[in-house]
């Protein structure tokens, strides 16, 4: 027979694949490989690599060996290390709290009528845009014991009579470089809030009003219940970035002085890429890998909440 | 007790007019409808009754206070809102007890008093609820009770009804006018439906750009309206309006417009002779319509039937009679078929008569 019916025949490749897209499940998976890939090939693998390293001696040039907890137990004998710990928890617990109050506060008073609010809203994210590098340094100028233009102007000013030495003193240096994660992690909580400000209904203030709410009533009552939701999201991503932050502290301190300002993110650089000791570093950073993941688990709690 | 009057208020924004001299005032324990297309300053002058719009000129007391510069939660006036604005985040007990919170009654006495108002709207096992779990329905009531709970010298209504289906609009609209008989507190109310407003005002008052049209009962407004825009706005199908000659007719005056003839009552006549105007504007209900078996020229109108509505209680038929596009409603046992040719007799009594230029009536 020479016309066969298509209806014939079995189905050919090209029907099979059609149908097969048919289904979702495998129509998903295709449309997430490349991204899955990408993942796979960036995050998962030096992750995984991290975690090995943590539990060899591998330093620059060498390959290294398996020594089982070694690394940890170093580290916690270590000092520099504990100093480093408290660094990190510090400068994350100040920081995050001093951004979501001045973001709450500024999202508020943004999020009123006013003219030019657009431009004025566009001003408030330009931290945020700044390559970290360039903000910090930035800072490490301001901060600057000679050049120092805060000091300046403060001396200037007849406020104080010599100049402040921010990067000299621990504590001056690690105050400094939580005003400078501050400066720059606002407008992330501003915009997020903003965004969560807007979706309130006006309705509800005015019902408040007439209910008899003052400012405070209000924002209490209302504008903090309603935002917690989204403070919850914009809290924890803030936190994961702040506990694993390098930039900053690497340009402004690096670290210093003398170790004083170390945080996990640049003791790990200092030791693994500085010092050669890949194994200690990894060791280190795998220390932050509890916390973010508790972080996480909490982002992703109220995420799936919120569906 | 409280009786509210507005005087001389007007509300400008930059150059915009949305109130211009609105002069009312309410009775203790009356129910007055604000009612007028959109835009027409309504709601503006609602809020500014409840303090959420500043006044630009004007006086507004509230009993023997003058309530211009208080602030919205000292001036004792509840208000539901057109889409409720229920606190999302808490239960029907806490968005009901709120203002008495705010206020900060005793915890007994607000218990009391949730449960009291839940009582008269029937929301008793809704009290745990979240409004996201509310039907339409359920929502307004519990807007209603957040507001009688505090027992406020007056209520405020903006568009209560309006986001409701219409079987559950018509209900509430009758439980809304028990529960103000059954509270007897002064309630002003905004609506742009006139049938809203004719069934539950007292009193109507009707608005257009910012004034005041004519303030009355809703039978005052049905029967004299006080210009063409109440004429037309009160009354469902609206009024007919068509332009009219006045002519010598058979004995005294008679309406011409086009091939239609009326001819008037002495009592008409003789006012639109101190009118002494040529043209005028002529007004008559659909409902004032009634067929006939046999045309007479000067006493009915003959036209042809373009198109009929039945609506089951009556009958809309649209016909047309030279130039004239007229709509009347006619019982529903009259039998009508379209493309047909029909006479209808008009009751004189109730025609109404308009200025063309001011548009004021000129019947009484």
């Amino acid at each position: 027979m020479e016309s066969e019916s298509i209806y014939d025949r079995p189905p050919g490749m090209r029907q099979r694949f059609s149908r097969a897209l048919e289904n979702p499940t495998v129509l998903g998976l295709l449309f997430v490989a490349p991204a899955e890939l990408l993942l796979l090939v960036f995050l998962a693998y030096p992750f995984v690599l991290g975690i090995w390293l943590g539990f060899t001696d591998t330093i620059v040039g060498r390959q290294g060996h398996y020594i089982g907890w070694q690394n940890y137990i170093d580290l916690v004998n270590d000092t520099q290390f504990w100093l480093t710990a408290f660094n990190t928890f510090f400068y994350t617990v100040i920081a995050v709290i001093l951004k979501a109050v001045l973001g709450i506060g500024l999202a508020v008073v943004l999020n009123r009528d006013f003219k030019a609010k657009g431009l004025v809203r566009a001003i408030v994210l330009l931290p945020w845009i700044i390559p970290t590098a360039l903000s910090a340094l930035c800072f490490w100028w301001l901060y600057d014991a000679t050049f120092s233009g805060i000091s300046w102007a403060l001396v200037r000013l007849g406020i104080i009579d010599h100049y402040i030495n921010f990067l000299g003193d621990p504590w001056n240096a690690r105050w400094s470089l939580i005003a400078a994660n501050v400066w720059r992690g606002v407008p992330f909580f501003t915009i997020g809030l903003l965004a969560g400000l807007q979706t309130i209904s006006p309705d509800l203030y005015e019902a408040a009003d007439i209910d008899g709410a003052g400012s405070w009533k209000k924002f209490r009552r209302i504008t903090l219940p309603l935002l917690t939701p989204l403070l919850t999201v914009v809290t924890v991503f803030s936190t994961i970035w702040t506990f694993a932050d390098f930039q900053l502290v690497w340009i402004i301190t690096k670290g210093g002085p003398a170790g004083a300002t170390h945080i996990f993110g640049t003791l790990s650089y200092e030791r693994a890429m500085q010092g050669g000791h890949f194994g200690m570093g990894a060791a280190i950073s795998n220390f932050m890998l509890p916390v973010l993941v508790i972080c996480v688990l909490i982002a992703f709690m109220f995420l799936k909440k919120e569906d | 007790m409280a009786e509210v009057r507005l005087e001389n208020v007007c509300k400008h924004y930059d150059k915009v007019v949305a109130v211009d001299n609105f002069n009312l005032s309410i009775q203790d324990k009356e129910f007055v409808v604000l009612v007028g297309p959109s835009g027409c300053g309504k709601t503006t002058t609602l809020r500014m009754i409840a303090g959420l719009e500043t006044i630009t000129s004007g006086r507004i007391f509230i009993g023997d206070r003058l309530i211009n510069d208080l602030p919205a939660k000292e001036r004792n006036i509840a208000m539901v809102f057109q889409n409720y604005a229920l606190y999302p985040h808490m239960t029907v007990r806490d968005n009901i007890a709120f203002s008495l919170e705010m206020r900060k009654r005793p915890k007994e006495e607000i218990e009391q008093r949730v449960r009291e108002a839940a009582d008269i709207l029937g929301i008793e096992h809704l009290l745990d609820r979240k409004p996201k779990q509310l039907s339409g329905g359920q929502r307004q009531r519990v807007a209603v009770g957040r507001a009688i709970v505090r027992k406020p010298e007056v209520f405020l209504f903006d568009e209560p009804l309006s986001n409701l289906d219409a079987k559950l609009r018509v209900q509430t609209r009758l439980e809304l006018k028990k529960l103000h008989e059954r509270l007897a507190t002064t309630a002003v109310y905004v609506t742009h439906d006139q049938v809203e407003a004719m069934t539950m005002g007292d009193r109507i008052v009707v608005m257009k750009d910012g004034l005041i049209q004519q303030v009355g009962s809703p039978m005052e407004l049905y029967n004299t309206p006080a210009n063409r825009f109440v004429a037309g706005f009160i009354g469902s199908p609206a009024m007919n309006f068509f332009e009219a000659e006045l002519a010598g007719g058979t004995d005294g005056l008679c309406l011409q417009s086009g091939e239609v003839r009326l001819d008037l009552l002495p009592e008409q006549c003789r006012r639109l002779e101190r009118y002494g105007r040529k043209r005028i504007l002529v007004g008559i209900r659909p409902e004032d319509f009634r067929p006939c078996e046999r045309h007479e020229q000067g006493q009915t109108i003959s036209g042809e039937v373009e198109v009929v509505e039945p609506v089951g209680n009556e009958t809309y038929v649209n016909f047309r009679a030279g130039e004239l596009n007229l709509i009347a409603a006619v019982g529903r046992k009259t039998i009508v078929q379209a493309h047909t040719r029909m006479v209808l007799q008009p009751a004189m009594e109730h025609l109404h008569l308009f200025d063309i230029d001011s548009g004021k009536s000129i019947s009484k």
